[in-house]
């Protein structure tokens, strides 16, 4: 962060902000806002985000969410930055703390030199000077009763902490009324009027003299065309309605809901629908009648739910159905860590069924991704007429970041094809892709097709013959084989040689490239890449792990009995190569950048 | 290929046979499937029209008997299938087959959910009051005291009451027949039909291999008696008044609850929105408010709310 173009002030000695009075100019810059769920810190880092969208700035968020309805303790931690945002940030140069608790759980995540501002109101005075902090007790709560009357009690707390740093960071006041009058007004005039007199009073509130010094937050270069802002699951759930999807079930589970919930509402105006199932069995079940009528259909889930689907996946296999599965990845087994994140549900996604199953799983990187992932996931599933699992996670689920509007000439409706089916119809040719025949479409022949589970011949004639399970097993497998083929590798970031490649997939991505320039920086040759396409992997890794002395996989899930995350398994099953060793952690927390960095160091010293 | 002067040519059993069935010689599925071949020749249903869809069994076999689009799914699951079929084709005309365990056990839940969102679709239970395809275990309607392979002293669970759970569950119509009655059958699946909305007919099929004579009881020409549900006529007369009126709840309840065999006939019919119906009126409604628009400005006025 800071006042250097770096994101990086944690080994420097002086604080983040010097000393100078005045204004600082920054560059970057991590908010931690940290109070109770209900006290809407989400809408102050949401304005924010948008905010940046708007101002050529990037930005990323990261929350925690109570699994209580009741709220809770929560916080909203925004990265706004010129330059490229790569993570939310390990570390915060400013924390707002709402409460005592806040305060006492957050302050360990301020840089040495950062600036607290708490309520004084629920936040016991801090006298004590720690690591150069600077502490500034502004009593929040009253302030904001005082402001709007009394009357709605302290639900302005948020938007005048809004208006507070607006004007302790030079943000354009105008810009983020319009958007507050844009968002609220919807809400009503009573709702808007309380707002405003919230957002001026925090403006007008003298934080910057008490401070001693004013912050501009630059903005970055102006980006061709607009950008949007917005959350991993919008993002998805619009590459999903971009790639045709137009019907879909689903049955709500936490991190999945808002794709399901953001379907039932837009759907219908695309003239489709998505119907809340009784269960996930019902749920994919219905999509796969969705998609056995010739629509290109979704359901998804968080993991419990994958897990309820598999049945009915390893039917959508057999029978060839294409059907675009979501799973929003949590922290596991059982109902675990709910609303935190995990990517541990891979080799569930890739092998969990009965039966040798293939199907195809592909995984976003940052949520701008989870619009394109989606989309290509429909692709994936009409072409190769198969499952697609896409894996997104809580972590991306729920942040927000600001991407270039997305190019939307090029969408096509999809169209039902109920032309005749003419003689010779095989849905299964042993030498071709799969073809279907959706009912409502006459077969030229008189003959009607019955799309089976059971093992079939081409024309889907049930067959127990043994030579025809094999040739027909070959033909599941050898259709991922032929996508395998015609995927290109990932892009490498950092070194193309050295000491350490990392390997890592998801919404990793993030912190993993910020590694890398960190690495970089202390001798140590580092490159990355980071794999969209998990199930079937493209060919050729070991052309590139060849030129480096350590492949070493970052994910979010557990070592294992044997010491590695699930794609180093993956990964050292297909190469065989003892080199690819894993970095792995379950605490249900995002990666900071500085936990691969020390363990990158630990791997290159140790051999 | 037919052109607009030709004559539609006319549905018969022989387009709508596929292949022989191989169930047991005497299954009672048989006279179902001739009786579904009967009404689907009156009604003319168009051809690629036809959709059969069932989970597994012996009776979920059906499809493949059948010369239609139809589906061969997974245990317990066919009405979730099915429902996404309705919901998505209104110009499918949709059919449901199953067994007492693929539909009242395994996919029991999936029933209820059915039936309460009223999708338009009609729904044959061949009950044969035992697993047939599995061989004889316990089924959900084997009464107490059924020497099955897993109750080899005599089943101990109480048995459901079909006609009971498909009126608590909201289906409807709900209708009950019997397989060696071919023409009260063919008038339960025609009413079923031309009934819109989620109509369900449960047959005694009996599995002359694991649980033979089971439903003789109904069976005049094995010594019992098939006895009628005699609806109301609404003619006023005193007769009139012991009748059965199927649109109220209680007296199904009522039928439901007499001593086995009972009646057959129409428990349940009501007049009540489909699913389907309703939610096409959202998707108007949703339609309307976007206008002219093209799937790509919906999408585009989204992203502008996100500026
Ligand atoms: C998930 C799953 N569990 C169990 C089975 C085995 N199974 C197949 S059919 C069946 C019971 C069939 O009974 P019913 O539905 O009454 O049909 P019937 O054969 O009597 O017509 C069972 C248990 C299965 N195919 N799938
Ligand atoms: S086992 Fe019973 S239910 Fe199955 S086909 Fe034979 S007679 Fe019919
Ligand atoms: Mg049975």
């Amino acid at each position: 962060m800071s006042v250097s173009a770096t994101s990086d002030s944690s080994e420097t000695s002086e604080g983040p902000f010097g000393s100078a009075e005045g204004i600082t100019e920054l560059q970057n810059a991590v908010i931690r806002f940290a109070g109770n769920s209900q006290d809407g810190i989400q809408t102050i880092g949401a304005f924010l985000a948008k905010l940046a969208g708007r101002s050529a700035r990037e930005v990323m968020t990261y929350m925690t969410i109570p699994s209580t309805i009741s709220g809770g303790p929560s916080i909203f931690q925004v990265h706004l930055g010129s330059g490229e945002v790569l993570s939310a940030g390990d570390e915060s140069d400013f924390l707002v703390s709402f409460y005592q608790h806040s305060y006492d759980n957050h302050i360990a995540s301020l840089k040495d030199g950062g600036i607290c501002i708490y309520d004084s109101d629920h936040v016991e005075e801090i006298k004590k000077d720690e690591r150069g902090i600077v502490h500034v007790g502004i009593p929040i709560t009253s302030t904001t009763v005082e402001a709007i009357g009394g009357s709605a009690r302290d639900r302005g707390k948020n938007i005048f902490v809004l208006g507070l740093i607006t004007q302790l960071f030079q943000l354009k006041k105008e810009k983020l009324v319009s958007l507050i009058e844009k968002q609220l007004g919807r809400k009503g005039e009573d709702v808007l009027r309380n707002a405003m007199l919230a957002f001026d009073s925090g403006f007008a509130y003298p934080v910057g003299d008490i401070i001693g010094q004013q912050f501009d937050l630059k903005e970055g270069i102006e980006k061709s065309g607009d950008q949007v802002t917005t959350d991993g699951n919008t993002a998805m759930t619009l590459g999903l309605i971009a790639g045709g999807v137009r019907y879909g079930a689903g049955y709500p589970i936490t991190p999945w809901s808002t794709i399901m919930e953001q379907l039932r509402s837009e759907l219908p105006k695309y003239g489709g629908l998505f119907v809340q199932a009784e269960d996930e069995l019902g749920a994919v079940s219905m999509a796969i009648g969705f998609a056995y009528s010739g629509h290109v259909a979704i359901t998804g889930s968080s993991g419990p739910g994958l897990s309820l689907k598999m049945e009915a996946l390893g039917y959508a296999t057999m029978a060839e159905i294409p059907l675009v599965v979501i799973n929003v990845q949590r922290g596991g087994p059982s109902t675990g860590l709910p609303t935190s994140v995990e990517q541990s549900d891979l080799m569930q996604a890739i092998y969990g069924s009965h039966g040798d199953a293939p199907r195809i799983v592909i995984a976003p990187k940052n949520v701008e991704d989870c619009y394109y992932t989606a989309i290509e996931a429909c692709e994936l599933a009409k072409e190769y007429s198969c499952p697609v699992i896409v894996l997104t996670d809580q972590a991306l689920a729920s942040r927000i970041e600001a991407f270039s509007e997305p190019d939307l000439s090029k969408m096509v409706d999809p169209k039902l094809d109920l032309g005749s089916r003419g003689e010779e119809f095989k849905p299964y040719p042993l030498d071709g892709l799969t073809r279907h025949a959706p009912p409502g479409a006459p077969m030229a022949e008189g003959k009607y097709p019955v799309v089976t589970g059971l093992e079939h011949d081409e024309w889907g004639h049930p067959s127990g013959n043994p030579e025809m399970h094999q040739r027909m097993m070959d033909r599941r497998r050898n259709k991922l084989k032929t996508l395998a083929g015609a995927l290109t590798l990932p892009e490498i970031s950092g070194d193309e040689s050295g000491d350490v490649l990392l390997v890592g997939w998801g919404s990793t991505w993030g912190p993993i490239r910020e590694s890398v320039s960190r690495v970089q920086s202390r001798d140590i040759s580092v490159g990355a890449i980071h794999l969209r396409h998990l199930n079937p992997l493209p060919n050729g890794f070991e052309k590139i792990f060849a030129n480096y002395k350590h492949v070493v996989v970052v994910e979010l899930n557990d070592e294992g009995l044997y010491g590695s995350g699930q794609l180093a398994t993956l990964l050292r099953s297909r190469y065989c190569d003892p080199k690819i060793s894993s970095i792995c952690k379950t605490d249900g927390l995002t990666y900071k950048v500085r936990e691969i960095v020390e363990k990158i160091e630990a791997i290159v010293t140790s051999s | 290929m037919s052109s607009a002067t030709d004559e539609p040519k006319k549905l018969t059993k022989k387009d709508l046979s596929a292949d022989h069935p191989t169930w047991c010689p005497g299954c009672g599925d048989f006279a179902v499937l001739a009786a579904f071949f009967k009404v689907l020749e009156k009604l003319q249903i168009p051809h690629e029209k036809i959709c059969t869809i069932a989970g597994i069994g012996c009776s979920s076999r059906f499809p493949y008997f059948v010369n239609s689009h139809g589906v061969h799914f997974i245990h317990g699951r066919a009405l979730p299938l099915a429902s996404g079929v309705s919901l998505s084709r209104p110009d499918l005309h949709v059919f449901a087959f199953g067994g007492d365990g693929d539909g009242y056990s395994i996919g029991g839940n999936h029933l209820d959910h059915a039936a309460r969102k009223n999708i338009n679709l009609t729904y044959v239970v061949m009950d044969n009051f035992v697993y047939g395809l599995t061989k004889k275990q316990t089924s959900p309607t084997s009464p107490e005291g059924f020497k099955s392979k897993t109750d080899p002293t005599g089943a101990i669970d109480r048995p459901i009451n079909p006609m009971k759970k498909l009126v608590y569950g909201g289906a409807s119509f709900v209708g009950r027949t019997h397989a060696a009655q071919v023409k009260h059958m063919m008038e339960m699946f025609e009413r079923a039909i031309k009934h819109p909305g989620f109509s369900v007919v449960e047959v005694q099929s009996e599995c002359v291999v694991f649980y033979p004579g089971i439903f003789d009881n109904a069976n005049p020409r094995k010594g019992g008696e098939f006895e009628l549900i005699e609806e109301k006529k609404w003619d006023n007369t005193e007769e009139d008044k012991a009748r059965h009126d199927v649109t109220d709840e209680n007296s199904a309840y009522e039928l439901a609850s007499l001593q086995y065999p009972g009646k057959f006939g129409v428990f349940y019919e009501a007049d009540r929105p489909t699913k389907n119906q309703l939610e096409q009126q959202w998707i108007d409604a949703s339609r309307e408010k976007v206008g002219e628009k093209s799937s790509a400005e919906i999408l585009a006025d989204r992203f502008a709310s996100m500026k």
